[in-house]
Order: structure tokens, then sequence, then C-alpha cells
């Protein structure tokens, strides 16, 4: 049994971690610049360098954020959605909202060869990129909440979504074998997740998204507690288990959605964090484990982020093989180490 | 038994259960009447298929019923919001919970959040109701200890610790002895016969264990395919109403004995 006070120290150590990881995030990268001139430079003002100001305010600060925004974002939307469905495998994904993500994005960037020369290349900027995979995610997710009023069974809801991955696969398919290697390449590198070439106005976007999704997510910790028990359950302690529902969806989508639509398809950290979480937090009381949850994901985020800048080199790895080959063992090692995964 | 009269805490009124489906009602049991009090024990028996659990989740709001009328202390069922209904009827049902994660406590404060606020935390009062649910059931040993550590046996008596955290006047259960044995079924049901006489509340269980139920119960539903009987065991047992219960060709109801024995 854990006490408040064991979970406030857990709780200290977590956001010292995080600080220092952040910290470690900024001064590690093609150029090493060192840990004070990093605090320097983001608190006060100025680092000895003009152009470690540069790229610290420019470039490293709003990746750092990006990634402890998704990181964080994303780990909770996974929490949301193995406790909604009651399966200790689901992830922020499985209502197939990566999936009409990568959907909207790769009509965008695959089909608009078919606009051919100048008019393609227009339409494949930045910000162009973010609202199809915004606008993906979101006709997706009326889908999956037409369905949600339509049908009970909240599994339906799950293997509905795997269907639309499904079905996204497939088009995508179709459409890489008409395209050529450019367009390819370019939706393949988008495919791979990224966290850096963030504008601040992007970051104030997603972070207002983060928090609402947050928010709803919090507010909803003690209907998430009686879903626990499973849905009769729940009901018979007076839950509303359609607005619940509904809601959790919510949450999920805006946060999946939003980090999805700025950073691509990030895998694991959703799945994952939960289960790591719950190995320190020996609880399933989700007032404690939201919270616990958001630092661990932030966490894991930078650390990632740092290991794939490779420091010291000029290359950057892409974020989503990073987090899958660090997500993938721990899930094993969860799975070897309690012989099930529980939720 | 005091001669008092005691109050009516469910009744039901030319009840029908059963589902809606494809825009036609599929009828499981019908014309069901009968009037549950304080303080009784209240044992359901029929065949498999008959329609005990739709009828006790009908009776609990998880399901609609078809047609007819249920009346919780005296108001109509549906004149109650979930969360109303929440403090009158809490359920043991035949499903583990879904979570086996859950700590034993964790899992039997959740029985307050009817009365919690909106985060969920434990007040004084909830405390001390939880504690009374731990010491009635005997499970206070168990509670630091995860669901998934426990034997059928203790996750049925946490499950009716919950319900009793809840602290409602009416508690059904669907089959709490499932897969007990014959200690665990005589202890489970001991300990409902208890909870009756010591708290007042209303209890309605099914069960297909007729002899212990007979045993024990104030009073006993008897559904068959024909109809539903509401009688004390006694009286069943005189009208022959457990004759009936399953085919005469492989088992036959003793009447001197009160129990069920195979036919040679």
């Amino acid at each position: 049994m854990q006490t408040t006070q064991t979970y406030r120290v857990y709780f200290v150590v977590l956001c010292l971690s995080l600080f220092a990881a952040f910290l470690v995030n900024l001064s590690l990268g093609s150029v090493s610049i060192p840990i004070d001139e990093v605090v320097k430079g983001i608190f006060g003002g100025n680092a000895s360098k003009e152009t470690w100001n540069y790229i610290i305010i420019d470039y490293r600060l709003p990746k750092a954020i990006t990634a402890i925004l998704a990181g964080g974002g994303l780990a909770v939307s996974g929490l949301l959605m193995q406790t909604l469905f009651r399966n200790p495998l689901a992830g922020p994904f499985v209502l197939g909202l990566s999936s009409g993500a990568s959907l909207g994005v790769a009509l965008l960037i695959l089909g608009a060869g078919a606009f051919g020369g100048f008019l393609g290349t227009a339409l494949v900027s930045e910000w162009s990129l973010v609202i199809a995979s915004a606008l993906g995610s979101f006709l997706v997710l009326l889908a999956v909440l037409m369905v949600t009023f339509r049908v009970k069974d909240t599994m339906a809801i799950l293997i509905i979504g795997l269907m639309f991955g499904s079905v996204t696969a497939a088009v995508v398919a179709v459409l890489s074998y008409f395209s050529n290697a450019e367009k390819l390449q370019q939706y393949i590198f988008w495919s791979f997740g990224s966290l850096g070439n963030q504008s601040w106005e992007g970051i104030l976007i997603l972070g207002c998204c983060t928090f609402l999704g947050l928010f709803i997510a919090f507010l909803s910790s003690k209907s998430l507690n009686a879903l626990l028990l499973g849905e009769n359950y729940a009901k018979s302690m007076g839950l509303h288990i359609k607005r619940t529902t509904f809601l959790i969806i919510i949450a999920t989508s805006v946060l999946a959605g939003s980090i999805t639509a700025f950073a691509g398809p990030i895998a694991f950290v959703g799945l994952a964090v939960p289960h790591i979480a719950r190995q320190f937090f020996k609880t399933s009381n989700h007032l404690v484990l939201i919270p616990a949850v958001l630092i661990c994901g932030s966490l894991l985020m930078l650390v990632c982020d740092t290991i794939a800048q490779l420091p010291l080199s000029e290359y950057t790895l892409p974020i989503n093989a990073i987090t899958s080959l660090i997500g993938a063992p721990v899930v094993i090692w969860l799975l070897v180490r309690k012989r099930k995964l529980l939720f | 038994m005091t001669s008092e009269k005691k109050q009516i805490t469910i009744q039901a009124e030319d009840l029908t259960v059963g589902y809606f489906r494809k825009k036609e009602n599929i009828i499981i049991s019908d014309t069901i009447n009968f009037s549950f009090s304080q303080g009784e024990l209240i044992g359901l028996v029929g065949a498999n298929g008959i329609g005990k659990s739709t009828l006790l989740r009908t009776l609990a709001g998880m399901q609609d019923k078809l047609s007819g009328k249920i009346y919780i202390n005296e108001k109509l069922q549906d004149q109650y919001s979930t969360l109303q209904l929440a403090n009158e009827v809490s359920v043991v049902l035949t499903e583990p919970p879904a979570s086996k994660n859950l700590s034993v406590l964790e899992l039997i404060s959740l029985g307050r959040q009817p009365y919690t606020s909106w985060m969920g935390t434990l007040s004084e009062k909830d405390k001390v109701a939880v504690n009374n649910a731990l010491q009635a059931t005997e499970t206070q040993e168990l509670a630091h200890r995860k669901c998934f550590e426990l034997s059928d046996g203790q996750l049925q008596r946490v499950a009716i610790a919950r319900a009793l955290a809840q602290d409602t006047p009416i508690i059904i259960l669907d089959e709490p002895t499932t897969h007990l044995d014959l200690y665990h079924r005589a202890y489970i049901l001991k300990l409902l016969k208890k909870l009756v006489s010591e708290s007042n509340k209303t209890v309605l269980f099914s069960t297909h264990e007729i002899d212990l139920a007979i045993q024990l119960s104030d009073k006993m539903m008897v559904m068959t395919d024909k109809a539903s009987y509401f009688d004390t065991p006694c009286n069943l047992i005189e009208a022959g109403h457990f004759d009936v219960l399953f085919p005469k060709d492989t088992i036959r109801f003793d009447k001197t004995t009160g129990r069920f024995s195979i036919k040679k």
C-alpha cells in the first residue's frame, strides 16, 4: 500500500527528472551547448554566443516543448483508451485517428501529384499538412462518434477503429502505386514523425488542444475509476455510460488528433507509458495516474528526442523509430516480468 | 419475525422482461408479480435461460422492461435517475471486475461513488462505510491485496463488500454462488442471511442451489416457463411449484426433504 506521502515523493522526483531531461535536451544536439548557458538562454536573456541564443530559442526550445506536449498528451490518451476499452493493448490510435490523419496527408501529398506542377507544390506546405491530417482525424472521429451512439458495445468501437486502419492502409497503398518516388518519400518522411520545425503559433495551438484534452481527462477521473469495474457496475453506481464514453472519446481525439497533426503518427508512447507509470504508482486511481502518466510521457518523449537528434552529429533519426525501439522492449519486458499485462 | 408490517421495497405488477431487438419484443418472461419487503432474503430459482438474470438486470435498471410496472420504495423505477437509483439498489454481478489490477480497498471504495464529489475522494463518512463493509464480509486482511491474487470465494466476498459500501436498502445478486465449493456457497448465503437480519435490507439473489435457498430464504421466487410464483419456501413446496421446475424424467423433487434427487 502506498500513501499520499509516497506519491508526493514520486511526483517530486518525476518533476525534477523532467526538468533535468528538458535542460539536457536543449543542451545536446549537433552543437553541444553547456547547461548553464542553456539556463541563461531561456531564463534571463542571453547566452554568451549569439548563435547559441538563436539555436536555443528558435530551434531547440520549440522542439522540446512539442516533445513535452506530444509525449504527455499521447500517454494520457493511451491511458484513457486502455480504461475505456478495458484492454491493456489499447493505445490512442485504436480509434483509427492516426489512420485518418495518414489518409488525409496521403491524399494531400500523393494526391497532389495529380494536380501536377505548380499547384501540387503550392498545396504541400507546412500548414496544409497540419490541416489535412487534422481533417482526416476529425472525419474518422465523427464516424466513430456516430458509431458510439448506435452501438452499445465498446468493443465494437475498437474493431471499427481497426477497420478504419485497414481501409486507410489500402487507400495509401493504391495512392503509392500511382505516385512518383519524390512524393512517396515526402509521405514516408511525414509518417516518421517529427517534433522539430514547429512555429510558435503551431505550438500555441497544440498547447491549447493538449490542455483541453487533459482538462476533460482529469475531470473524468471518477468516471474512469468506475469503468474499471466494467460498464454494468459503473452504471449501477450512477454513471451515465454514454455521456462518459463520449467525453473520453472527445478527450482522446483532441489529444491524439492534434498531436498527430503537428508531429505525425508517433508510435508506442500511448501504449507503453501507462504501463510504466502503473509499475511505479501501484494504483488504478486515475486521479493519481493521469498526472503520473502525463509526466512520464513527457519525460520519455524528451529522452527519445535527445537520442533521436544524435548528439554531436549532423543527423537526426526519425522520432517514430526511437519511440518504437524503446517502447516495444518495455512492453515485452513488462509482459515477461509480470506474465500478464494488467490495466 | 416480527408481526409489524414491513415496508415494501420492490414491487412488480404484470412485469414483462426481455429484449427489444429488430423492432420486436423478445419476451423472456411475463406476468411477473411480487412485492419484496425490508428485512427479507429472497431466493430466485429457475432453470437456465428462464430469465433470472434478465429479471435481475431489469430490476437493477440495467436494461429496460418491456411492459408492466416496477416500484422501488413505492416510487416508479422509471422516475429515478441513474444516480438516484444507485442510492437505492446495489448489485453483485456474475462478471468479475474488468480491471483485476485494482486493490481490494480501491474496489470496495468505488462503491461510495454515488456519494462522493466529482473527484471521488472519500470523506470520513465514506471511510466508515468502507470499513463496515470490510468487517461485515471479513475481508479486512485482504484489503491491500490486488484482485488478481484472490480466489473466487474471496473475490465474491469483496464484490459483496462493494455492494455493502454502496449502502443501499436493496441489494441484488446474480448467482453469487457459482464457481464456489460447497463450503463457500454456504458461507456466502449465510453471510447474506446475516446481513438481512442485521441491517433490515432487502436482499434478492438468484441461485441454482435450490436446497440451500429453501433452507435460508425468507421468501422465494420460482420462475417456470408457464408462470412465476412468489411465496415462502414452505408454501411453495406445499403447492408443488418446485416439482415443475425441471422436466420430470431426469430429476424429481422430494417434498419431505426439500431436495432434488436423480430419478433412477
